[in-house]
């Protein structure tokens, strides 16, 4: 897929090249309306039969700045955003500036002759072809002074439709979705300024790339995809999920997902409230699961950590919660709207004595959808605390997948009052489950629900015996949702030199990264985990099938070279030929960036793998 | 045997009233003479009285001494952590209209750490009702300097006296907009049981300051408001306009012990009733599909 882009040295401004897939970046400012049109270039991929994924980067300020919006869509499976772009489109000397690194040698810079001035020997030297279009003049040309500003973005999806000939009536109905409901003028200048780009006459590019839209093989069913971002994909699973009541405080990037349910869950007789800070946040969510109604909180970091004491008594007081962390850099304010992978030990173990909880990691925006429901599902089933870890990456980006199927998904995990003869809120032979304030208990003895340490009918106790058997049973129950879960699927053999283990955003490279070394000769293996505690079952054992096991991903390494997962994995298996490769620039792993340092870490260390060496000798 | 709500016949049965040996629970484990009891007694004595479905009823607590409370009251209930009560309740209050949630909280609790929560419980009218037992010290903790402990206080933290001026507890909950402020003592049960009953029925959120006196670590604290001990137990004036904010305000410049009574109560919206209000058509978890369908139209505008 990706050889085929590959311009042999001396063949470019000749041969057509036929793309799979293209990967398109857009750099400007964010007042462009940079974000808008590449979200609709997403919802167009995912209209017809290709795949899709974006990245995009928006300032930390508000008051705008560069930035950029890229998109990757093609007819295989898109894994990753892409590294290098075949089209860059500048709106800028700044932006032609700061990203024509990124553009791949034979690739087409798109720019804004208005305001951009190019280094043509540079771009011969890199035989990329320039399109010089003055967006900025036709724009206001077509549209008027008000054209300076707004409406250069339709311009240039018009121009990418022409390009890549896309289905211009498709284009046509989005606007009509997207300006509708404004005032008329609006989408008729947007469809004004869409046919001024479409006809602008750019003819040559066309001759370098045929681009073509894939279509449906015979008898194959055309599959429904939705198209948003890992928030929305997250928001809306988790009221799949059944959560009907939340509570949170604003914080980037996971403010999208409380303001998302906040509009979303009084539809569903739920509701969203923005507490005045985390703490009370996870509280209100604790009071809403205590009183049999499905709830989640969730934030960033630095939220995470404030929600820590509060984590601690759901997991005494075995109450079901999902709490989410949308994971920025960190640590402390860190970097707001950069991707990092750093809240791992956070998750593991915010909070105050043995308190064991559940984590889990999304891998992408589906898995924001699907994975959200799982986490609900398990809260419920075994009355604990949920974590469920995204990052940046994923809640920014926007991705197409099947439409879900609803039948199956949609869960209804609340508890209801009922009546019960006699109840013992935390009895030891059974996993615990709460009946919610409004049962009515026969024998007259109703149930205290407490974070001291509590006999079986919640009375508070301070006995050793009690204190070691409640311990246990709110361990054991990890134990024994870890025996239900599903062993992960390895990528590529069972056994081998070199097994490639991620968790989160980091799935999509790490496959690319794989498939691309495969083509070169190199064989890796992968596995990717989204259960992170308790871990699932096979791990041990497939670990030691490999001369090496490297965990990517984006934190820090220890002096083992060890990041936040490896750690884990290493301690939990006593496994020293287990290392990683970490990194901690705020940004996701491109692939090539990640096969050399592959290359680089394999050649560099000789690997630790055999026997462990014996224990060390403490003894005087 | 757990039979749901709906399909058993037992809950049309005409139940027996509320009695205090249905509401017997734990011993407390409160010092003898502790004010904490006299709460205690009259809380059973208020249930009692309105009669409540006992499930209906959640007693809700903090940490402190007196945040042992829901041990002591056979009712569904809670003991949760330091200072975070309010927004939990907060939670089951909004999620479960049907259920009575009552707080009880210690002056530390409701105060200092959960200080916060406190201004936003009452801004946005919360439908809950809190008792602040307030003892003017840090009882579990054995005696510390509380947020309402007077200046000159002695205490293990404050050991050559307090120095900082206290909060005025019922200036700052009718600024922070509490729709129902009481001030009662637990050394006068009746008055408590009135001040506690009329926070039972107020629409909002209701809180009563309620002295208790810690005989351990902070003994004859309140004698000033007890007139068996020489103190004086002022009313609430007569013509006290309850609605009126600024009149209010005056009562709670009044010096030490202050006047007892309700200070403020008025009718605002409650949170419970503007987040109720929020969607014209909400579907219901009874009805699957409708949810189904709700969630498929969301999600059809995304295709
Ligand atoms: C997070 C946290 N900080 C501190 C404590 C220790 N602590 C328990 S109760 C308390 C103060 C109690 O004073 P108050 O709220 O006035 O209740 P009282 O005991 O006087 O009834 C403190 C500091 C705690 N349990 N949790
Ligand atoms: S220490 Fe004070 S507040 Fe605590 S039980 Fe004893 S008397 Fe009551
Ligand atoms: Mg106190």
């Amino acid at each position: 897929m990706t050889s085929s882009r590959e311009n042999p040295a001396g063949t470019a401004y000749t041969a057509p090249e036929t793309l799979n897939d293209a990967v398109i970046r857009i750099a400007g400012n964010s007042q462009d309306g940079i974000q808008s049109v590449g979200a609709m270039l997403a919802r167009l991929a995912g209209r017809s039969e290709m795949e899709v994924m974006t990245y995009m980067t928006i300032p930390a300020t508000i008051s705008g700045g560069p930035s950029i919006f890229q998109v990757h869509m093609g007819s295989g499976r898109v894994l990753s955003a892409g590294d290098a772009a075949d089209i860059l489109v500048a709106f800028y000397q700044h932006s032609y500036d700061d990203h024509l690194e990124s553009l791949r040698d034979g690739g087409v810079l798109l720019y804004d002759s208005t305001n951009v001035e190019p280094d043509l020997d540079v771009l011969r030297e890199r035989r990329i072809t320039p399109v010089p279009v003055p967006m900025t003049s036709l724009t206001i040309e077509i549209l008027g002074g008000t054209g300076k500003k707004k409406g250069k973005n339709i311009f240039l999806l018009g121009l990418i439709a022409q390009t890549f000939r896309l289905d211009m009536d498709k284009i046509r109905r989005l606007l009509a979705e997207v300006f509708g409901h404004k005032d008329e003028s609006v989408l008729r200048n947007a469809l004004l300024a869409l046919e001024g780009g479409y006809a602008y006459s750019i003819g040559d590019m066309l001759s370098f790339f045929t681009f073509e839209e894939p279509r449906l093989a015979e008898g194959e069913a055309a599959v429904t995809k939705v198209t948003m971002t890992g928030n929305q994909a997250l928001a809306y699973g988790a009221i799949a999920a059944g959560i009907r009541f939340g509570a949170a405080y604003p914080i980037t990037p996971w403010t999208e997902v409380m303001e998302q349910l906040r509009c979303d869950l009084p539809g569903y007789r739920g509701s969203f409230i923005q507490t005045e800070d985390e703490l009370a946040g996870i509280a209100a969510a604790l009071g809403a699961a205590y009183g049999g109604v499905p709830a989640m909180t969730g934030s960033s970091g630095p939220g995470l950590a404030l929600k820590s004491e509060a984590i601690s008594f759901a997991v005494m007081a075995e109450i079901p919660l999902l709490i989410v962390d949308v994971q920025r850099g960190g640590p402390s304010t860190g970097l707001p709207t950069n991707v990092e992978q750093s809240d791992l030990n956070l998750a593991l173990h915010a909070g105050h004595g043995d308190a064991p909880r559940v984590v889990l990691a999304a891998a992408n925006v589906e898995d924001c959808f699907h994975l959200v429901i799982e986490a609900v599902r398990i809260a419920h089933e075994y009355s604990v605390p949920v974590i469920f870890l995204s990052d940046q990456a994923i809640a920014t980006r926007i991705e197409a997948f099947p439409f879900p199927d609803l039948t199956s998904v949609v869960r209804f995990p609340g508890a209801m009052p009922v009546i019960a003869d006699s109840y013992k809120p935390y009895s030891l032979d059974r996993i615990t489950r709460h009946l919610p304030p409004g049962s009515r208990i026969l024998d007259g003895k109703y149930p205290n629900v407490t974070g001291l340490e509590h006999d079986e009918s919640g009375h508070p106790s301070a006995n050793s015996k009690v204190h070691m058997a409640m311990t246990a049973k709110r361990r054991t129950k990890l134990e024994v949702l870890a025996e239900t879960l599903p062993c992960p699927e390895v990528r590529g053999p069972e056994s081998g030199e070199l097994l490639l283990v991620g968790w989160g955003s980091t799935m999509g490279v790490i496959r690319e990264a794989v498939d691309r070394a495969a083509a070169k000769g190199a064989c890796y293996s992968a596995v990717h985990l989204r259960y992170l505690n308790p871990l699932p079952p096979g791990l041990e054992e497939l670990f030691r099938h490999f001369e090496r096991v490297l965990v990517v991903e984006m934190n820090d390494r220890d002096t083992n070279g060890c990041g936040q997962l490896a750690r884990v994995l290493r301690a939990q298996y006593a496994l020293p030929h287990v290392g990683g490769i970490t990194k901690t620039d705020g940004l996701s792993f491109r692939i090539g960036e990640l096969l050399s340092r592959i290359e680089e870490t394999v050649d560099s260390r000789p690997s630790a793998a055999g026997p462990p060496a014996e224990p060390a000798n403490f003894s005087h | 045997m757990v039979h749901t709500v709906n399909d058993t016949p037992m809950c049309a049965e005409p139940r027996p009233p509320l009695t205090r040996a249905d509401l017997k629970a734990d011993r407390p484990t409160w010092c003898p003479g502790c004010g904490d009891f006299s709460v205690l007694a009259i809380y059973h004595k208020l249930l009692e009285k309105k009669n409540l479905p006992q499930e209906s009823i959640v007693t809700l607590s903090g940490i402190g001494c007196s945040s042992r409370f829901p041990y002591f009251v056979n009712t569904h209930s809670v003991h949760f952590i330091h200072g975070r009560i309010l927004p939990f309740a907060t939670g089951l209050s909004l999620s479960r209209p049907d259920l009575h949630p009552i707080v009880f909280i210690g002056d530390g609790d409701a105060y200092s750490i959960g200080g916060n929560h406190f201004d936003h419980c009452a801004r946005k009218n919360v439908r809950l009702m809190v008792v602040v037992m307030d003892n003017q010290v840090y009882g579990l903790t054995k005696k510390q300097t509380s947020p309402t402990s007077p200046v000159g206080f002695k205490s293990k933290t404050d050991p050559w006296g307090s120095k900082v001026a206290p909060i005025n507890p019922t200036k700052k909950l009718v600024s922070s907009g509490a729709t129902f402020v009481a001030r009662t003592a637990a050394s006068n049960p009746n008055h408590m049981l009135e001040m506690m009953e009329a926070a039972l029925e107020h629409d909002g959120f209701s809180v009563v300051e309620c002295f208790s006196e810690c005989v351990q670590f902070n003994p004859g604290s309140f004698d000033a408001a007890v007139p068996r001990k020489g103190g004086s137990y002022p009313p609430v004036p007569a013509d006290h306009d309850i609605t009126d904010e600024e009149e209010a305000y005056a009562l709670t410049r009044e010096p030490f012990p202050g006047y007892f009574g309700i200070y403020y109560k008025v009718d605002r919206p409650t949170l419970n009733e503007t987040e109720t209000g929020l969607a014209a058509d909400p579907v219901s978890d009874s009805d699957p599909d409708a949810v189904r369908s709700r969630l498929e139209a969301s999600l059809r505008r995304l295709t």
